[in-house]
């Protein structure tokens, strides 16, 4: 792959490209310039930023992208720089590796053996043919790929294993590519985005959490229920949606979804986020009469007018809050509604339901209390589409391998050479390997003592 | 007998190895490295019942989970895994002085998880995100790489301290393994700890995928992660540079180590929506 004239400018910059220096300077900028967006906040809104830098610092921190660095112009340029590195690295060294990993006969430089410091010598007395039938069996135990040769006084036996694990660094740096081209593909085709949706109802449009826009779905999701238990604590212990997927009037799926285990339908996921409470759409009222201590009960749902026992007139239910604040005190979730007199005079009363006893206050005939509400909640959906994450994920998955390979296995080569010494043989173990050779160290000593036995 | 009691006592008996080691490689006593050795062993099974126990308690609570749920948890399952990885390199290398230095990390991570007063030791439920067996398998994943990490950490001071020493054949540096062998060390310890730190990185996005469906937001907890990875990367491939060899390779380790701390430590203090935290 490498251009033939060195002193082109395409060889320089495939040089340039292929540098292991280069890798080191982009791997420490994209350590260091990543620590920019962990001391300030990504993607709040301009006016915290303006109030928080103030102007200078701000036109400044905008137009290097700060607010969104890493996915600013220059980050995806450091990101491509190392890719292209990866690859340029990595096209550069392959033919060579590839000669070494797919070559049928080995040859071997005995001369280079020899000159290995890794080598423990010792004599035999047995007969080199003897020596032969004992030595290629037993190192073939250990290695996967054996050979004898003849030499002009004796004969050597050269072994190897792992030959291929010289492939592993390249799976690693292709899965980092891999990991580039599904962010890639996700970020053109895929979408984050979100919707609430209250129980009982569906929608089919989510808004992105990036711009804002308004996304419509081909399909709808409804929600059916929602139900969220909590701990002796108070806080959350599970939550969850009962959803249907609507296309047209069908459901075509139904199915519920609890945080991490979220619903997958055409490519898009949609997984439980939040939840929260909506003012209830129908209560139940208490009303006591002073008068002919005569109890009622009423339901009603929002707006509806009711007519009144004892011809006290009518009552609207106009509205719920969550908080109502009381001379400095929060009364908590509070009904509020229209009490309309026989004579046309409109009063409105306040029923916060923590306190029952609440409307005595008024002195009037007829005391209100809330018995009951149906609280309603909505359910807060992460809705999100990333064809890229298979890639991903299977650039995951080669990464693992591909480092297990690269830093635990190692090709390793042994050579064994027998010579004819006085009536005697001597027989030199040595050998090589491309990684962890402190390891190598013993599997040499392992073996002559294996020959020896 | 809870599992607080017993870890606590775990703290003190790592607190005592470690002086052991060090007053074993100080005045040259092979019979208190011997001591240390088994003393460190036993605080590792001692340690390992703590943690299951832990677990058991948690299921008696009836909010059942395994113990790598929070801050403390999770401390407590680094320095475990730190004591472990270093009894064996001990057993492949034969050399008591790297407990030395590598011994009092695993004392000083329990003290802090048991004494400091920002950290919460007891029981708590899970939130709802937090339960995922991807969960389990980030946590185990991340604090095994920073375990070794950590030995790493100890190595590279040695290495620094045995290269700077005016006199090398002084009596204290005797006893300290070879330069060579440190280096190899050091090298094996980040190759085991960026295999575990990639693990940990993936199932962790992985889960935040199946919980948030995104595998990737650049949260300051997981862009610190990443930094960390960029800053052991940087080091596997300095090795490879000419003149890059020995003293820089042991201080790329260490500023690698500040960072796992950062990631650790420091990341709860920046704005972010890490929900695994305190
Ligand atoms: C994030 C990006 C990268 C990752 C995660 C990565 C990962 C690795 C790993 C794990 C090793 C094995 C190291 C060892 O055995 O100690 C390695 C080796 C290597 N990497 Fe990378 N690498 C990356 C980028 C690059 C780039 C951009 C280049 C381009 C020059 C490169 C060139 C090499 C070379 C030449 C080797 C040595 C191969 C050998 O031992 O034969 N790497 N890389």
């Amino acid at each position: 792959m490498k251009p033939k004239d060195p002193n082109s400018p395409i060889a320089r910059i495939w040089d340039f490209f292929s540098s292991v220096r280069l890798t080191v300077v982009l791997l420490l900028t994209l350590a260091a310039t990543s620590i920019i967006g962990t001391l300030i906040p990504q993607n709040a809104s301009p006016a915290d930023y303006f109030q928080a830098y103030g102007p200078f610092l701000f036109r400044l921190f905008s137009i290097l992208d700060v607010f969104d660095m890493y996915h600013s112009w220059w980050f995806q340029f450091l990101l491509l720089l190392l890719t292209v590195n990866i690859l340029v690295c990595s096209l550069n060294r392959l033919s060579g590796t590839w000669k070494i990993v797919f070559q049928k006969n080995p040859s071997v430089d005995i001369d280079r053996f020899r000159k290995i410091p890794n080598q423990t010598v010792f004599t035999d007395s047995r007969s080199m043919d003897a020596l032969k039938a004992i030595y290629v069996p037993r190192v073939k135990r250990r290695f996967g790929y054996v050979r004898m040769e003849d030499t002009e006084k004796g004969f050597y036996v050269f072994a190897e294993k792992g030959r291929w694990s010289r492939l592993g660094v390249y799976t690693v740096h292709f899965s980092v590519i891999l990991l580039l081209i599904g962010a890639l593909i996700g970020s053109f085709f895929g979408f984050e985005g979100f919707v609430t949706i209250p129980e009982g109802e569906a929608q089919s449009q989510i808004h992105l959490r990036k711009t804002g826009d308004v996304l419509p779905l081909d399909f709808a999701i409804r929600c059916d229920s929602f139900h969220v238990s909590f701990y002796e604590s108070g806080t959350p212990k599970e939550f969850r949606s009962d959803l249907s997927i609507l296309v047209g009037e069908n459901a075509v799926l139904k199915r519920s979804i609890r945080v991490n285990d979220p619903l997958h339908y055409k490519g898009i996921s949609i997984f439980q986020s939040n939840y929260g409470k909506l003012p209830p759409n129908i209560i139940t009222l208490n009303l006591v009469s002073e008068e002919t201590k005569m109890e009622y009960r009423k339901e009603l749902s929002a707006g509806q007018k009711i007519d009144l026992p004892e011809g006290a007139g009518t009552f609207v239910f106009k509205d719920f809050r969550n908080r109502y604040p009381f001379r400095g005190q929060d009364l908590g979730e509070t009904v509020i509604g229209t009490l309309i007199a026989p004579n046309g005079n409109s009063e409105e009363i306040v029923l916060p339901l923590k306190f029952p006893g609440f409307d005595r206050m008024r002195k009037r005939a007829l005391v209100f209390s809330v018995e009951e509400i149906n609280p309603r909640y909505y359910t807060g959906l992460q809705v999100s589409k990333d064809p890229g994450v298979w890639v991903v994920y299977s650039g995951f998955m080669i990464m693992i391998l591909g480092c297990y390979i690269t830093f635990f296995m190692s090709h390793r080569r042994l050579c064994i050479e027998v010579t004819p010494k006085g009536n005697s043989n001597r027989v030199l173990v040595t050998g090589t390997a491309n990684k962890n050779k402190l390891s190598m160290e013993t599997v040499v000593s392992k073996i002559t003592q294996d020959l020896a036995a | 007998m809870t599992s607080s009691l017993i870890l606590s006592v775990i703290t003190f008996i790592y607190g005592f190895s470690a002086a052991l080691y060090v007053a074993s490689w100080i005045f040259k006593k092979a019979s208190i490295g011997k001591a240390a050795t088994w003393i460190t062993l036993a605080a590792v099974v001692g340690h390992v019942a703590g943690i299951l126990l832990r677990w058991v308690e948690s299921y008696q609570m009836g909010i059942g989970h395994a113990p790598l749920s929070n801050f403390y948890e999770s401390i407590v399952f680094f320095s475990w895994t730190l004591a472990v990885i270093y009894l064996v390199v001990e057993r492949a290398y034969q050399n008591r002085v790297i407990g030395a230095f590598v011994a009092p990390i695993a004392f000083l991570a329990m003290a802090y998880a048991s004494l400091s007063p920002n950290i919460n030791d007891r029981i708590q439920p899970l939130v709802p995100a937090l339960k995922s067996n991807w969960l389990i398998a980030h946590v185990i994943a991340c604090f095994v790489g920073y375990a070794a990490f950590g030995i790493a950490f100890g190595i590279s001071l040695m290495y620094l301290i045995k290269h700077s020493g005016r006199d090398r054949n002084s009596r204290l540096l005797a006893l300290f393994p070879e330069q060579r062998l440190l280096e190899a060390l050091n090298h094996q310890m980040i190759m085991f700890g960026f295999l575990f730190l990639s693990i940990g990185i993936i199932t962790g996005s992985v889960w935040a995928n199946s919980a948030w469906g995104s595998y990737w937001s650049w949260d300051p907890k997981e862009t610190w992660s990443l930094i960390t990875w960029f800053i052991y990367a940087t080091l596997l491939h300095a090795r490879m540079m000419r003149g890059w060899h020995g003293k820089r390779l042991a201080y790329i380790s260490i500023i690698g180590f500040g960072a796992v701390l950062f990631t650790y430590f420091g990341v709860n203090l920046l704005p972010g929506l890490h929900s695994y935290s305190q």
